[in-house]
């Protein structure tokens, strides 16, 4: 949380509302009645959501959300590692969300790790006769070409809701007579109003299936954490993992970017759970919590502010070994930083920035622009509840807007009267901003650059900021003639 | 602790990596692939995507377009993404965001909804409309819900809303490409059909095509001829549009009069017979004029054939630019046939590309040893075998119907090719294969503006020679010894 308000020239409650009042005006009034309490004026003294959120999208206006299939296979499930991810039904789902949220893995393909798009591909047949016995027949297949692997999970995509199959009981039958955990993961495209519910439903089936089932082979040790709502995209986890090893701890599982099943079925034993992306994992810190007493904790890796702030929250709950090489740490890291914003700062300072991201990042990554002088002069997110809303508040200026499940619409019109130095969000919005002359970083996949996590990350972040911000390419967009 | 499979708790073990070794070179082997072959009901890699994106392909190819998803919000933002990617450009698309309550009621007000919005914010001059999984597993019916939608007023009576039944558990994205394509061209045609007129122009329909590069090489080959045309379905400027400093949510796309006047065209070519049977039957049916369904041009021998039959349908000379341009290319190929001549490859994608990539490598004195098609027909099968038997460099090559990119890992570990054809998927296997891999087809999403080259006519068959051949001639130079390392190639 930063200690005072800070205000933006030219931005008031007034500006922003009256914003806000001007972009729905074309909107008919159903529409607009419903978009109206998604958009509000920041006011991080109250500390609290100025916006509803995790409603259902208005139908036809461009939302950029997903659905519970795309929280589930490509958050939680997809960079686990070591087991073979089944989407199952048509092969679009699955096809698109093959290699697309790079969430990078170690091992060797086909034999320990599984990059791969797996799926039943339905015909017309499995939709009219059920996919069940595909299902067990594809199981066994999966088992006999990649015996390495640790598991399967069974991920449903909306057809397989829709007829009714019963994946739940395949699963059970199939795990029993191939002795390997297969998980049935209920998450069809339809439930829920957004990826949210994937991350929620993948959660409880971690709960109900896997965490418990392994036990680690080493001895326990007081320093035994576990790195929970990383993903590892662009190899973040590979910044995180080891900043958290310097400073004394043993990180005995990540969830689940680069994940290992068996190492994440024993997260039961570790003594602290550090969260990182708290919309899509905080389900099973609060059931650890709650059926093993193990605590957690949400810490920020974006920016030496942040990442100096959550390290040192972290070692609060240690012993003075633990304190004293986090203090070593920072240290070490400190000048090394300042090397960077004095590198960038001069080049970045006062320069405006504009958020639509999903997950944690919208609030996270605030900080690590602050640290390079900039200022956030607006944000949102594509799927977050009321408690992502509460965390936001007081991360951002006094009266910016904040957008919830904002249509492409909306977030253009505050582009376009904000005029931000740089906009930070997904694919889908990147090439209406460039087209329109905005310096654009894709914030999902770190647009193909990454780690951004850790101070590791933060180099590379300040780095791309600034080749986005201060490319020579954006004086040609204008022609001469 | 729950342990709803009820199995064992264990301790964790680390594989052996004496294990993890002996897998790693089973893989490889002649066993593992008589294994992975008979796969009955697990796709691994499949090259093909589903109905809906090729349905979305299509209804960017039309001016002032608004694709509408009919279905789940999350299938809009994947198809959307796939296109972003590929062409590195905006993808403007809306769902009507159906939930697990559409599944009861079905989507009519989600759709009611969904139109009165769109058409609000967006203001497009015609709303496309096609479905994804749900609506079509549930059995909504799109007749009715849009007949109803302007009866009620919630969009003009006068807006075409082309619709198409685009089921994912049903053929892959060039299904949904000609189903969308002929509701587009029956909607806009409807009442335009004037006895006696002729708009004079050839009607071009370039398949379920996602080069913008091919567009643009078939409206240049048509203007060398002076052939006034429509291109339907035009995607050319939609994705491939000027970075200027302003955004327009309708780049490109055929003027819809255009559209709607092509009923009484001169002539009309629909290019990829398996992207468009649909459309071509109807149009066969429907269009004034003469109608020609042509395999895609790739190569000297298809561009030669669609050349000739456009001159033919239009009764002109091959103008002297033309001819000028085939004896460049046969030029370049004659300069640089050494390179390829010989060399084996592997090729996948869909049936019109592979068709294409099949006659092109053939008449290069190639040998397209392993031809693998994600999604085909017996008709598919038989086709490519006759140009493989038309050539002595088809001799021993083979077919693969149905199979996937795990069954081309395969292939291509236990009977080694030079290359491999296909899109940025393939990347895995030629990885573990250490054969280059060239992404001709869709989609492309680790390389740039390759959208941008043609790959069909006579600038497309020099495209795709001289990236092949200057890619061994680095492979040459990068891996040669030293003393073989020399200033010429």
């Amino acid at each position: 949380m930063s200690d005072k308000i800070r205000k933006i020239e030219g931005i008031t409650k007034e500006s922003t509302e009256a914003l806000i009042a001007e972009t729905l005006s074309v909107y008919p009034e159903k529409a607009k009645k419903k978009r109206a309490p998604h958009l509000g004026a920041n006011d991080p003294a109250s500390g609290a959501a100025c916006v509803k959120s995790n409603k259902k999208t208005v139908p036809g206006v461009m939302s950029a959300r997903g659905c519970a299939y795309a929280g589930a296979k490509g958050v939680v499930w997809g960079p686990i590692r070591d087991m073979v991810h089944v989407s199952h039904g048509p092969v679009g789902c699955g096809w698109y969300s093959w290699g697309t949220r790079r969430n990078m893995m170690s091992g060797i393909t086909g034999v320990t790790s599984f990059p791969m798009q797996f799926t039943s591909d339905f015909q017309e047949k499995d939709i009219v006769y059920g996919g069940d016995k595909k299902l067990k027949t594809l199981l066994e297949e999966a088992h006999d070409l990649f015996p390495l692997a640790k598991g399967i999970s069974v991920l449903s995509e909306c057809p397989v809701g829709l007829i009714g199959d019963d994946i739940n009981s395949v699963a059970r039958a199939s795990a029993k007579e191939l002795d390997i955990p297969i998980i049935p993961c209920n998450c069809e495209g339809f439930r829920g109003v957004s990826q949210s519910l994937g991350h929620h439903i993948s959660n409880d089936t971690i709960r109900d299936y896997i965490i418990g089932t392994r036990e680690y082979a080493e001895p326990a040790s007081p320093y035994d954490i576990a790195l929970i709502g990383e993903y590892n995209i662009g190899g973040d986890a590979w910044s995180t993992k080891p900043l958290l090893e310097e400073c004394g701890f043993n990180v005995k599982s990540v969830w689940t970017g680069d994940g290992e099943l068996e190492k994440i079925a024993a997260t039961h034993q570790v003594k602290l759970n550090v969260i990182h992306c708290y919309r899509s994992m905080n389900y099973m810190c609060k059931v650890m919590e709650e059926k093993y007493g193990i605590p957690w904790i949400e810490l920020n890796f974006f920016g030496p502010t942040k990442i100096r702030n959550s390290l040192r929250q972290l070692a609060q709950l240690f012993d003075d070994h633990i304190k004293a090489k986090v203090e070593e740490v920072i240290a070490k890291y400190d000048p090394i930083m300042q090397a960077v914003i004095d590198e960038y700062k001069p080049r970045l300072d006062g320069k405006k920035v504009m958020l639509l991201v999903g997950g944690l990042r919208p609030r996270h990554t605030i900080g690590a622009y602050e640290d390079l002088g900039m200022d956030c002069v607006g944000s949102g997110y594509e799927f977050a509840h009321t408690d992502d809303y509460d965390r936001t508040a007081p991360e951002m200026p006094d009266a910016t807007v904040v957008y919830d499940d904002p249509s492409e619409y909306e977030f253009e019109k505050f582009a376009d009267a904000l005029k931000p130095d740089l906009i930070g969000s997904g694919i889908k919005e990147k090439y209406v901003f460039q087209k329109m002359g905005i310096p654009f970083r894709q914030m999902h996949s770190w647009d193909y650059s990454g780690p951004y996590h850790g101070y590791k990350g933060f180099e590379v972040f300040a780095r791309d900021v600034d080749m986005a911000i201060n490319s020579p390419t954006w004086k040609l967009v204008k022609a001469p003639f | 602790m729950s342990n709803l499979l009820g199995l064992e708790v264990k301790k964790i073990v680390e594989t052996p990596p004496e294990e993890i070794e002996r897998v790693k070179e089973w893989i490889n082997t002649e066993e593992y692939k008589e294994k992975n072959f008979a796969r009955q009901a697990l796709v691994i890699n499949p090259v093909h995507a589903c109905q809906p994106l090729g349905a979305q392909l299509a209804a960017h190819g039309f001016e002032g377009t608004l694709p509408f998803v009919h279905g789940s919000q999350g299938c809009a933002s994947y198809y959307r993404s796939t296109l972003n990617r590929h062409f590195r450009e905006p993808a403007p698309a809306v769902s009507d965001s159906m939930t697990e309550d559409g599944a009861v009621f079905g989507g009519q007000n989600n759709l009611h909804e969904g139109l009165e919005n769109a058409y609000a914010i967006y203001k497009p001059k015609m709303i496309a409309v096609f479905t994804s999984c749900m609506p079509e597993v549930i059995g909504d019916d799109l007749t009715a819900f849009l007949k109803n939608a302007k009866q009620k007023g919630i969009v003009p009576k006068e807006m075409p809303i082309p619709y198409a039944n685009t089921p994912s558990f049903n053929g892959t994205h060039i299904h949904g490409y000609d189903s969308m394509l002929v509701s587009v061209l029956q909607t806009l045609t409807e009442e335009k059909k004037i006895e006696g007129r002729c708009t004079g122009k050839l009607n071009l329909i370039a398949g379920c095509d996602f080069n913008t590069g091919d567009y643009r090489e078939y409206k240049r080959i048509l203007e060398a001829f002076g052939i006034p045309y429509t291109v339907l379905a035009d995607i050319s400027d939609t994705f491939d549009s000027p970075c200027d400093g302003s955004y327009h949510i309708y780049a490109g796309g055929t003027k819809l009069e255009d559209a709607a006047d092509s009923i009484n065209g001169k002539a009309t070519i629909a290019i990829g017979p398996y992207a468009t049977p649909k459309t071509f039957n109807w149009i066969k049916d429907n269009y004034s004029g003469k109608h020609v369904s042509m395999p895609m041009p790739m190569g000297i021998e298809k561009t030669d054939a669609f050349i000739m039959k456009v001159a033919e349908l239009f009764g002109k000379e091959v103008p002297a630019s033309l001819k000028n341009e085939r004896g460049r290319a046969v030029d370049a190929i004659t300069d640089s046939h050494q390179y390829i001549h010989g060399k084996k490859f592997a090729v996948y994608g869909d049936p019109d590309y592979l068709m294409g990539y099949v006659s092109f490598l053939l008449e290069m004195g190639a040998v397209p040893h392993h031809i693998l098609c994600s999604r085909g027909s017996k008709k598919v099968e038989k086709e490519l075998q006759a140009l493989l038997d038309g050539s002595m460099y088809g001799k021993g090559c083979k077919i693969y119907m149905n199979k996937d990119l795990w069954h081309l890992r395969s292939l291509l570990m236990t009977d080694p090719v030079d290359a491999v054809i296909g899109d940025s998927h393939g990347k895995f296997a030629t990885r573990d294969a250490k054969v280059p891999l060239f992404r001709f087809g869709f989609p492309v999403f680790d390389r740039v503006n390759k959208h941008r080259y043609p790959i069909i006519g006579y600038q497309g068959a020099v495209n795709m020679l001289t990236e092949i051949c200057n890619k061994f001639i680095d492979i040459k130079d990068e891996t040669c010894e030293d003393r073989q390392f020399e200033l010429m190639r």
